[in-house]
């Protein structure tokens, strides 16, 4: 296959990426989208396979086909995982995409530096006078995209290790926020240094010392992408993970300047784009700012506001209570959180919106953008348990009518209902938008116990004159109810 | 040889290829953000592991290096290390979000 059709078939591939994401707009097209991107994909893998410039030899074949093959173990098992763990799946699947591109920037920059040496070396040996271009594969403006292709690729790589250890909760890893005096300024120091490597790199690509300076520019990366995430407290896990998917797609746009190749510059923006968005609507929906989520340590403030030493008092109920309660009702909300994941509440809470939808009574599912470790996070496990994503309803549109629903069932979600976000000032989440279940006639909570939860703020809600608690693990819970509610006959 | 080549592939108004690219660049993130703006919250994480399979789009780099007969072994391996990493986003990328899609159901069934 000439050059020529190499590049037809990207424009192919670039477009069908274009509507894959454009098929994700609606449940009803996103099937079309899966195919999009895979038959894109297939067609940049074919058609860089056959183009000129890859060796044709059994040799070169294999150095392909082998880690494809290897490839398809993991990457099923990664496909399959449970549903409470595709946040951590998707931290590891950017690890793997800023290995890859660090990867392939470190050899492209060791090969053209050998390159032309080679060539410089031979000319300086031929002096003929008439040959007066060396090969200069290292240009200054190359050199520059292949240090950000690899620090964008190695940081987000160690970065996104972390990121997926503390969403696994492994032991080794804090959970909370790990930070230390003039952490900021450790940081600023090594991201000065990588800039100052990388400019004396840029300026002077061939020379004796490049290699070294390119290897200090990984070693820096490497560490700076772990160094940026681990004073970041779990809460804020799902800005991170949408800022390290758009940081691979970064990566992959300069791997695009520095193969010449538009396809990668196209795919990598799009997927940068996409991380860009979610980032930003994940800050806006806990009214903090991109360098606050970065160097802010939310843990910290947060534990000092806990706590201010006042005995507050709240009412409590079983599982006949609650059932009563719900049975009465003609509008349900329940506000999923975190604590629904961990628990797999996603099953039993589908028990009790069929009890409750066959009695008549309209349920439907508030759910706040930052619900749950990712974007998204809640409304996929609800739609595993085959919850219609028609009673998903998002913050903003559930909020106005919140005074009309008789009764609010809070599951496993924390500060996302904490009405302090509204009036208290000295609140650490003062000023994020929150679902207003405080409206709501009654409100009932099920938790494990009066605790504060992950950010370590005490909330109001839980004090209220209308709230009652329900204590317990929320699957087990729910299921409780369920069997209540069944066993007081299905109404009329 | 080197010199002729190059005068003959740069006529006289050609773009230069950097621009041309910051140009592709400029135009995709546009289109990008106005696409991605209008995805439904409810999909917001199938979207995460549709542009994670799509970032992997490092795979082209990857099999020029794997496969290039002129590279030396080790920078063939790492460019197979690199392969093996975006293959598994890819296989991973797209079957979890088909598998996520499919859960999603309107009203019963």
């Amino acid at each position: 296959m000439n050059l020529y059709w190499t590049h037809i078939a990207y424009l192919l591939a670039a477009g069908l990426f274009v509507f894959s994401l454009h098929w994700m707009n609606t449940p009803k097209t996103a099937k079309k989208s899966v195919l999009a991107g895979s038959v894109a994909m297939a067609i940049a893998v074919i058609a860089t396979w056959m183009s000129p410039g890859i060796g044709t030899s059994l040799e070169s074949n294999l150095y392909i086909l082998v880690p494809i093959l290897l490839a398809i173990g993991p990457g099923v098992w990664l496909a399959n995982v449970p549903l409470t763990a595709v946040p951590q799946r998707t931290a590891l699947s950017h690890a793997f995409g800023g290995l890859a591109a660090g990867l392939v920037g470190a050899a492209k920059f060791f090969y053209w530096y050998d390159v032309d040496a080679t060539s410089r070396a031979a000319l300086a040996l031929s002096g003929d006078p008439l040959v007066d271009v060396a090969s200069n594969e290292l240009t200054h403006f190359r050199t520059i995209a292949i240090v950000f292709e690899v620090v964008l690729g190695f940081l987000t790589f160690t970065g996104s290790i972390i990121a997926a250890a503390k969403l696994q909760e492994l032991k080794w890893i804090p959970q909370r926020p790990w930070v230390y005096k003039g952490q900021n300024l450790v940081n600023a120091l090594a991201f000065c240094g990588c800039l100052v490597l990388a400019s004396v790199l840029a300026m002077n690509p061939h020379a004796d010392y490049a290699p070294w300076v390119f290897g200090g520019i990984i070693l820096l990366s490497l560490n700076f992408g772990w160094m940026l995430v681990m004073p970041i407290g779990g809460a804020d896990m799902p800005t991170v993970i949408a800022i390290l998917n758009s940081y691979a797609g970064l990566a992959a746009v300069a791997m695009g300047f520095v193969l010449d190749n538009p396809l990668l510059i196209v795919a990598g923006a799009l997927d940068g784009a996409s991380g860009l968005i979610l980032s930003i609507i994940m800050c806006k929906a806990m009214n903090r700012s991109f360098t606050n989520v970065l160097f802010g340590a939310f843990g910290q403030v947060a534990a000092k506001a806990a706590g201010d030493g006042q005995e507050k008092t709240h009412r409590s109920a079983g599982a006949e209570e609650a059932a009563g309660i719900l049975e009465a009702a003609q509008r349900v909300v329940i506000v999923p959180g975190y604590g629904l994941a961990v628990s797999q509440a996603q099953h039993k809470v589908r028990e009790l919106y069929d009890a409750l939808t066959r009695r008549g009574i309209d349920v439907r599912f508030a759910i706040h953008p930052v619900a749950g470790r990712m974007p998204g996070h809640m409304n996929v496990l609800l739609a595993e348990a085959d919850i219609p994503y028609d009673r998903l309803v998002e913050m903003d549109d559930i909020n106005p009518e919140m005074p009309q629903v008789d009764v609010a069932l809070v599951i496993g979600a924390n500060d996302v209902t904490n009405p302090a976000a509204r009036h208290d000032t000295n609140s650490p989440i003062y000023g994020m938008p929150i679902i207003d279940t405080d409206k709501a006639h009654s409100v009932m909570v099920i938790k494990r116990s009066m605790n504060p939860g992950f950010a370590g703020i005490d909330n109001e809600l839980y004090y209220l004159d209308k709230t009652l608690m329900l204590f317990g693990d929320a699957k087990g819970f729910v299921g409780e109810i369920v069997k209540a509610l069944s066993g007081s006959g299905s109404g009329h | 040889m080197t010199l002729q080549l190059a005068a003959e592939t740069a006529p006289h108004a050609a773009v230069p290829i950097p621009v041309l690219f910051l140009m592709v660049l400029m135009l995709a993130s546009f289109v990008g953000l106005g696409i991605v703006r209008r995805v439904s919250p409810l999909l917001h994480t199938p979207l995460m592991s549709l542009t994670n399979a799509i970032s992997a789009i490092a795979v082209v780099g990857a099999i020029i290096v794997a496969g290039g007969e002129g590279y030396p072994t080790w920078a063939r391996v790492m460019g197979s290390v690199a392969l093996f990493a975006s293959m598994t986003n890819i296989i991973s990328g797209f079957l979890i979000t088909n598998r996520m899609l499919k859960m999603f159901k309107e009203k019963g069934r």
